[in-house]
């Protein structure tokens, strides 16, 4: 058993080394200046991201992304426990959110550039949160919705009054599906972000790919693509740990439904 | 227990004429035609009948979780129209009627947090109530990291912390195995005796009416009436090996099983088999 383990956790350390040196051998054999060595990209990003442009670039891009996801959460849990909660709002209100959330977000980014009068964070923001919102609304009615009828006519029998049924039942029954929706809107929070600052900006990841397109610098380019693929990563990792720790209880929970 | 016998003084629960009648038309289903029985203040009282003769139905019109079709249930004096304050409602599925996401102690906590009582007495409330049910040492427990007759008992210790004068169960001890069983009857005994508490116990299983209850409401196959209610003469305390060795436990257990097979024929017989229809509210 131990012996596995121990096999599985060399190939989870090997192979992305692997891939790393294949990556490496394959870009000093090419000697492109599009395709640059990968020792290369990573001087270069240690001397952008890590150092020099980490303050004007980085940062602005990980507020944009916090402040967009924390508007996304706020809206989709404020708007999802009431629909989730009454058939009739769902009756009137489904057939908008289907709409909105099939809109592919490029399609809404000059739009939003125009109505908001601004390249500034206040577009970008507003940008991230609006697609932000879908996979977390959609899943906070579906939680709702899901929550045990028999937990429902518990708190009626105890006449626990509505507002500490939300806190105490339909939130708590709901978190789980609630996480599982966040975690959609990270990784699209990052993928709207680098969009949002292509298109229109003065700073940001999304903008340094922009400028070093335009001014041929590959380097920077590909030092700008790992970033924005390490920041994924990141996101996602910090999201699951906190998942964890908060909903430590579904996990058990399940395992003892098992 | 002569203290129990003088508590039988007042009555708490009066259900008259009461019919319940899922759908309109030609989809309506009739669960309860007419069934009228009163319960005494500190009575133990067991419905049975077959199963699918609206039993739950029934509780959960006690309850007020359900509006009946026709009929009265009077709690103290006072129509019930939505869940009274002094009642509490204990289900077959603990395992869903409690928060996987909070502690034991959370759980029972939760129908008292919006009662006009002191933080602390709310503690000691909960801390009471899982101590008369043996889980003083899981307060801090998750109830899915509990048994399932734990977990049933962690809902009890609910519903006494809401201090109800009125508990009702809905075949609480249907899903858990035997032996569990036999000590959930005697802890709901005990409870009664400690709290002063009236039980109306719905039930499918014969022998736990008779060996609970200080009067049986036997009901017949849906759409149902009362059958027969039937007073129990067993001696308290009652105890698993004593009472169910006598005489009288063995003839009210036959008895009782003469009754709800009979029902059962009925149905497998004549399925259609029409019975008088009665007047709304007119009949005795």
């Amino acid at each position: 058993m131990s012996q596995r383990r121990a096999l599985k956790i060399g190939l989870e350390i090997a192979v992305p080394l692997a891939i790393l040196a294949a990556w490496q051998a394959y870009t000093v054999h090419l000697d492109s200046s599009k395709f640059p060595r990968l020792s290369t990209i990573l001087v270069e990003f240690r001397d952008m991201w890590l150092f020099s442009q980490f303050g004007t670039h980085v940062v602005p891009s990980l507020e944009r992304i916090g402040l967009g996801l924390a508007i996304a959460v706020v809206v989709g849990i404020g708007l999802g426990i009431p629909i989730g909660l009454s058939r009739w709002a769902r009756l009137w209100t489904m057939p908008h959110i289907e709409f909105w959330r099939a809109m592919p977000p490029p399609a809404l980014l000059p739009i939003t550039v125009i109505l908001l009068h601004s390249i500034g964070n206040t577009q970008k923001v507003a940008f991230i949160a609006f697609f932000c919102l879908f996979p977390i609304l959609l899943n906070t009615i579906d939680g709702v919705r899901s929550i045990d009828p028999t937990l429902l006519e518990t708190a009626r029998s105890y006449n626990i009054p509505q507002h500490e049924r939300i806190r105490r039942l339909v939130l708590p029954a709901a978190s789980p599906q609630i996480a599982a929706g966040m975690r959609t809107s990270v990784s699209l929070a990052v993928i709207t972000m680098v969009l949002a600052e292509y298109f229109s900006s003065t700073n940001g990841v999304g903008y340094v790919l922009l400028i070093s397109k335009n001014t041929f610098q590959f380097t920077p380019m590909w030092a700008a693509i790992v970033l924005i693929g390490v920041l994924g990563y990141v996101l996602n990792v910090l999201f699951l740990f906190a998942e964890r720790r908060v909903l430590a209880w579904h996990r058990g929970w399940r395992a003892s439904q098992a | 227990m002569a203290s129990r016998l003088a508590s039988l003084a007042g009555l708490m629960l009066e259900i008259t004429h009461l019919a319940k009648t899922y759908g309109e038309g030609a989809k309506a289903t009739e669960a309860l035609r007419d069934v009228s029985f009163t319960v005494e203040d500190g009575e133990f009282v067991c419905v049975v009948g077959p199963s699918g003769c609206g039993k739950t139905t029934l509780l959960k019109c006690v309850s007020g979780l359900l509006r009946p079709t026709r009929g009265d249930i009077v709690l103290r004096g006072n129509r019930v129209t939505e869940p009274p304050e002094e009642m509490a409602l204990v289900f077959q599925e603990y395992g869903r009627s409690l928060m996987p996401w909070a502690s034991v102690r959370n759980n029972v906590l939760l129908p008292l947090r919006h009662k006009p009582i002191r933080r602390d007495e709310r503690g000691q409330l909960v801390e009471e109530a899982l101590e008369s049910v043996g889980l003083t040492r899981f307060i801090d427990h998750y109830p899915w990291q509990l048994s399932g007759g734990m977990q049933q008992r962690v809902a009890i210790a609910r519903a006494l912390a809401y201090q109800p004068s009125i508990l009702l169960m809905d075949e609480p001890f249907a899903s858990v195995d035997a032996q569990t069983r036999g000590d959930l009857e005697d802890l709901v005994l005990d409870v009664r005796d400690e709290f002063g508490i009236t039980i109306l116990f719905v039930t499918h299983d014969i022998d736990e009416s008779v060996y609970l209850s200080d009067r049986i409401v036997v009901l017949a196959q849906a759409p149902t009436k009362v059958k027969e209610i039937i007073p129990v003469d067993l001696p308290s305390p009652r105890d698993q090996i004593e009472t169910r060795r006598l005489e009288t436990f063995a003839q009210l257990r036959e008895h009782v099983y003469r009754l709800i097979k009979r029902e059962k024929a009925k149905k497998q017989q004549a399925p259609e088999l029409p019975e008088p229809v009665p007047l709304s509210g007119t009949e005795v």
